[in-house]
């Protein structure tokens, strides 16, 4: 019986398009930009280790942006994906005992878990996403403190060679990441469960009446999340051959979130992009790893870091509308 | 010299033209409703009038002097108040700083004096008739004395013209009275007021003046008791036959009253909105629901959908009871809905028309989940081919398509799933005249075909031709039925006129 | 609508809530302090040691430490929006104070405020100028401030100390009538607070930005100066806890804070303020600050020596807190519907 809902339409339509130009294709111009640059002022760029090291340093952020994508396409937001790498590193070194694989499937569980958590609570008791998962940002680094303590070990064989180890030239870290995206290109290009998170984070209320059962796919979509940022904590952890839950994952989400929004994944929900993210994974490190290789100072680097997310996100969601 | 004066405003949105030169005026110590079937352009006027919207072409003037809006709180600022359906304070204030939220009486430190605010604020309440204690917070307050609240606030800002926006929408009678003889007050005090409300009654017990819009024009205004129910609703609606041109809707023999029984809802109720309606749709059978505005007409098709909580009620369809309250069961049922509200409920806009259409469906075009192109592309383009969508690919997004487009590619989501009962709420609405005719033998056919259709339209004409049935509501209550050679224009408006008056 | 439902409606003025109403909004409000309470007794009980002297003062030492940012907190979550940077902002305080408390205590006072005042004033411009969620701006902020702090420390090598003889140190070592400096400032603070919040147009503005951000703006409110405003009072409040914190310690101890900004909102969130805005209370925030270090004083108690269980304790508390408050509101919402006779304004699923 709502007569009049106050859904005042946009006459400006023409000053979109130069915005919508810069959200869906700016990341690849900067992206192009920054490698025609850092190819001429910085020694050693175009070299084959440097690729791959600049690959390696992409894979686990790309990782975490994958299901952070997924959850803003829903228009809902992951805080947790930081502490729940922790999570994951921590618990990890308590079941290397059993082998690698149980360890790390260990360490996966419990970010799966965590997401089932965070699920439940959004969708089937109506918490803001934000609420939710800011909870477990805060719970679930000191969790990973009290069980991972101090810096550990992690000399496994098996997980040395995941974190170092490659096939015909390719580390296995990229390697799953690039099996990650095209898995989740996959789902959400050519599955329902694509069709249904763009739907729900369009028109949640036009996908229920359609008979989208929004809380499993809601469910799922932080489950995957969580998944993801588990895996990409046992990476970290290998790659560093220690699993240290004070710093593992520090920040990640706003990394993951500025990769996704950068990608021009819009905040508001709807749409996925995976390339993108992508993009936006490799824009963020070639930015630190730019100023890494010319010695600017840690403290500099996470000033500018501040800097370029906040303008690019600005870049991407525009003026606020009075 | 008038309170408010607009002269020839045009606005219109992505091409649709809603407002064709409207004049409105105003006069100081008047009530002066403004009345029309939705889409008739009401809501586009009063926000034009309070800087919401902009129009295009067309001056106001306030107390004589011209005046322009960018901005609600400009509108504010110059002495016009908007009071909305739904309450724009506070809830978690007290009544007292809620009035006077941003112009607080101060003490000597540059302090709110409490004392003072409550006090001044119980004047205001005083003067108006309103019992309530000021100090409360507002949140717990009925609605009835919230929408007095505002009307208080809109006294104090000492306002020339006030504009209520279906205040009545969801209060108690008494709550109405108490808020009419406030309305009453503030008249006597010389103030302009603007009255909105979709209860015809109230219309000839609160206003003095009345504007009637149809179609984004004006087609009536003046003095409220010149104008007697019937013809205030006839030109309303608009009866002139010419003007709307002929629906595509063939007259069907609907003899054969011996079809299969497809979709019965039975004492269907609905807290407060609906009270025990019972709806049967044979096979190959139009029923019409008719109704004014807020009668309960779209509730129907949406407790029978699923999407609207009811308290009571059996849903069957072809025998089999549906569960009720649950979307995905009545979508499995065979019951597919066409909502009213084609941006809130219906579109995905980011999405493209091939997705769009899918969305229903999901499980059938997939294996496993993952989607089957074939199946895809040749349902769309299927659909696409039948209802004659204008798109440039299926890929295109939504959002770039025309209402009328749109609609058909909403009506084609449907169709995919093959329901044996389609409820289409408003198909016509906002789209131009020639979709409209596509809609409508669209409509036909699908019923010829075997369909059971419930079909719900604020044209009387539009129901006329395409029912053959036609249940008249009132209140959330069927009031008339109306069936084969009963189902005529003059017969329907009477319906709508007289049928269940208490 | 005047049809089925029962003829006795309440009268326009009456709008008596139910007993279960009462009792919902009540738990939701006060809450907090009635666990603070029954902890205390309890512990009083079960811990001899636990209510001397000794250990309160030093649990209010420790409350006033971090109350300031609550309080700041505070107010830009009645606006509905949040401040994730005041944990940076407060170790960047703790370091500009300790530095700068070599030039004397004028110095030592004002660089930290005004620093972190002018870092809250830009993340608060950025968030009213555009529409970028102020989590991701203050996130950002945190680690601007962070960098900041890193960049005046020697990357971090550095910890400055508080001259011994700086008047500095007697800001947070000093008492008057028996309570530590501290605890007044933050008295002080919270007082001022409450009068913001109740005896300032300001207060009512900053909920309804957060109740109501359309009715904030169609009612003319200052929407862009007051989110403006409490952002960069976020960052004075910040600015100002952490500079007590190295008149305590007599340094600028870097690593300080890291966190900080979660124990805070645990704190806010648990005192009864809503994280959606538009509600809350200031006293709520100190009974929440003040509850989770009786908390922590209770975790060590039972051994469980490992600071970061605190940590756990906080998400805990933020996930059951929030939990409470839907069903709360939940219950109120209902009963209220009820009240009115079947209007249904179910809360919408998901």
């Amino acid at each position: 019986m709502k007569a009049a809902p106050t859904t005042a339409s946009v006459p400006g339509k023409r000053s979109m398009t130069v915005r919508a130009w810069i959200a869906n294709y700016g990341v690849y111009v900067a992206l192009a930009l920054l490698v025609v640059i850092n190819a001429i002022i910085t020694p050693h760029f175009l070299t084959v280790d440097n690729f791959r090291l600049q690959l390696i340093q992409t894979a686990p952020v790309l990782i975490v942006a994958l299901g952070m994508a997924m959850v803003i396409g829903t228009k809902g937001i992951d805080l947790s994906v930081g502490s729940v790498m922790a999570l994951s590193a921590a618990i990890m070194p308590l079941y290397i005992g059993y082998g690698t694989v149980p360890a790390i499937l260990v360490g996966i569980l419990a970010g799966g878990l965590s997401g089932l958590m965070i699920g439940v609570l959004v969708s089937y008791f109506g918490i803001q996403p934000i609420v939710a998962t800011l909870a477990v940002l805060i719970g679930g680094r000191g969790l990973a403190n009290v069980i991972g303590g101090e810096i550990k070990n992690l000399s496994d064989p098996g997980l040395a060679a995941l974190g170092s180890g490659s096939v015909l030239g390719i580390p296995y870290s990229v390697l799953s990441a690039v099996i990650l995206v095209l898995i989740v290109a996959f789902l959400m290009r050519r599955t329902t469960f694509g069709i249904m998170v763009e739907a729900i984070g369009g028109n949640k209320l036009a996908a229920e009446l359609a008979g989208i059962r929004i809380r499993t796919v809601l469910v799922s979509v932080y489950v995957l999340s969580g998944l993801l940022a588990a895996f990409a904590g046992v990476l970290v952890a290998a790659r560093s051959q220690a699993s240290d839950p004070r710093t593992l994952g520090l920040l990640m989400e706003l990394s993951a979130i500025a990769a996704v929004v950068i990608g021009g994944t819009s905040l508001a929900g709807g749409k996925v992009r995976i390339l993108g993210t992508v993009g936006g994974a490799l824009l963020m490190q070639l930015i630190v790893s730019t100023l890494v290789s010319h010695n600017i100072p840690d403290s500099v680097s996470q000033m500018v870091q501040a800097v370029v997310i906040v303008v690019a996100v600005a870049l991407q969601v525009g003026r606020r509308k009075t | 010299m008038l309170a408010l004066a607009a002269r020839g405003l045009n606005k219109s949105f992505s091409g649709v033209h809603v407002l064709h030169d409207v004049d409105f005026s105003l006069r100081p110590g008047t009530i002066h409703t403004i009345v029309g079937e939705n889409g008739a352009g009401k809501s586009t006027l009063i926000k034009s009038l309070t800087g919401v919207y902009q129009a295009e072409t067309g001056s106001i003037e306030l107390a004589g002097a011209e005046v322009r809006f960018n901005h609600p709180s400009q509108a504010q600022d110059a002495g016009v108040s908007t009071v909305y359906q739904e309450v724009n304070l506070v809830p978690l204030l007290s009544v007292a700083r809620n009035i006077f939220l941003g112009r607080e009486p101060r003490n000597r430190l540059g302090l709110i004096d409490l004392r003072a605010l409550n006090r001044r604020a119980a004047e205001v309440v005083r003067d108006l008739g309103i019992d309530v204690d000021v100090t409360a917070e507002l949140g717990v307050l009925g609605l009835g004395v919230q929408q007095m609240i505002a009307l208080a606030r809109a006294v104090t800002t000492e306002a020339r013209v006030v504009i209520m926006d279906e205040p009545t929408s969801s209060l108690e009678r008494r709550e109405v009275e108490v808020l009419f003889s406030v309305a009453r007050r503030l008249r006597d005090q010389g103030v302009g007021i603007v009255f909105i409300s979709h209860r015809l009654d109230e219309l000839w017990e609160l206003c003095d003046e009345v504007t009637i819009l149809r179609d984004g024009r004006v087609v009536h205004t003046g003095p409220m008791h010149e104008l007697d129910r019937r013809s205030l609703i006839s030109a309303m609606l608009g009866r002139d036959i010419a003007e709307h041109g002929v629906t595509s809707f063939t007259e069907s023999d609907s003899s054969e009253t011996a079809a299969e029984v497809v979709l019965e809802a039975k004492d269907l109720s609905a807290p407060g909105r609906l009270h025990s309606v019972d709806v049967t749709v044979r096979e190959g059978e139009i029923v019409g629901l008719a109704g004014l505005l807020g009668s309960g007409r779209s509730e129907i098709v949406k407790a029978i959908y699923g999407g609207l909580e009811t308290s009571s009620g059996q849903i069957t369809v072809e025998g089999r009871t549906v569960r009720r309250g649950s979307v995905p069961a009545a979508l499995r049922a065979g019951i597919a809905l066409l909502s009213e509200d084609r941006k809130a409920e219906g579109i995905v806009p980011e999405l493209s028309v091939r997705d769009n259409i899918i969305l229903g469906i999901l499980p059938r075009v997939s294996n496993a989940g993952v989607l089957s192109n074939r199946r895809i592309d040749e349902l769309v383009e299927q659909w696409i081919r039948r209802l004659g969508i204008k798109v440039s690919s299926s890929t295109q997004l939504l959002s770039e398509l025309s209402g009328g487009n749109q609609q058909k590619m909403l009506i084609a989501r449907w169709l995919c799933t093959e329901p044996s009962a389609f409820l289409l709420d408003e198909p016509t609405r906002g789209i131009d005249v020639g979709a409209k005719q596509e809609v409508q033998a669209l409509i036909d056919e699908l019923a010829e075909k075997g369909m059971a259709v419930v079909l719900i339209s604020s044209e009387t004409e539009e129901l006329v031709a395409g029912s053959d049935t036609i249940l008249v509501l009132r209140d959330g209550e069927i009031s008339e039925v109306l069936t084969d050679d009963q189902v005529d224009n003059a017969r329907l408006l009477s319906a709508l006129v007289d049928g269940g008056q208490r | 609508m005047t049809t089925a439902s029962t003829a006795e409606a309440a009268p326009a003025g009456a709008g008596t809530r139910t007993r279960v109403e009462k009792l919902a909004r009540l738990t939701q409000r006060n809450g907090a302090l009635v666990i603070l309470l029954g902890l205390i007794l309890v512990s009083s009980f079960a811990f001899p040691s636990f209510a001397s002297v000794g250990n309160l003062s030093q649990i209010a030492l420790q409350a006033a430490f971090l109350a300031p940012l609550a309080l700041g907190l505070t107010f830009v979550i009645f606006t509905g929006g949040i401040d994730l940077s005041v944990g940076s902002v407060f170790a960047l305080g703790g370091v500009l104070a300790a530095w700068a408390s070599q030039y004397g205590f004028l110095t030592a006072v004002l660089v930290p405020l005004i620093v972190c005042t002018l870092i809250g004033l830009v993340q608060g411009a950025i968030v009213a100028f555009t529409s970028i969620p102020s989590f991701i701006v203050t996130l950002a902020g945190l680690l601007f401030a962070r960098g900041l702090l890193l960049a005046l420390t020697e990357e971090g090598s550095e910890t400055y100390k508080v001259p011994a003889d700086a008047a500095f140190l007697e800001l947070s070592r000093g008492s008057f009538l028996g309570l530590g400096f501290p605890v007044w400032i933050v008295i002080v603070l919270f007082a001022v607070g409450v009068l913001v919040l109740h005896r300032t147009s300001y207060g009512s503005t900053l909920l309804a930005i957060g109740g109501q951000p359309d009715a904030a703006r169609l009612m003319g409110l200052p929407v862009l100066r007051s989110t403006l405003i409490v952002f960069a009072v976020s960052g004075t409040m910040a600015g100002s806890a952490g500079a007590l914190t190295a008149s305590y310690t007599a340094s600028g101890v870097t690593t300080l804070g890291v966190g900080l900004e979660l124990t805070a909102i645990a704190a806010v969130v648990l005192g009864g303020t809503l994280l959606t805005g538009g509600a809350g209370t200031v006293v709520g925030s100190l009974v929440g600050v003040v509850l989770l270090q009786v908390v922590a004083n209770l975790i060590n108690r039972m051994g469980l020596t490992n600071s970061n269980w605190q940590a756990v304790v906080n998400g805990a508390v933020l996930l059951v807190v929030a939990v409470a408050q839907v069903l709360l509101s939940r219950v109120q919402a209902k009963e209220r519907a009820r009240r009115r006779g079947g209007e249904a304004d179910a809360p919408e699923p998901g």
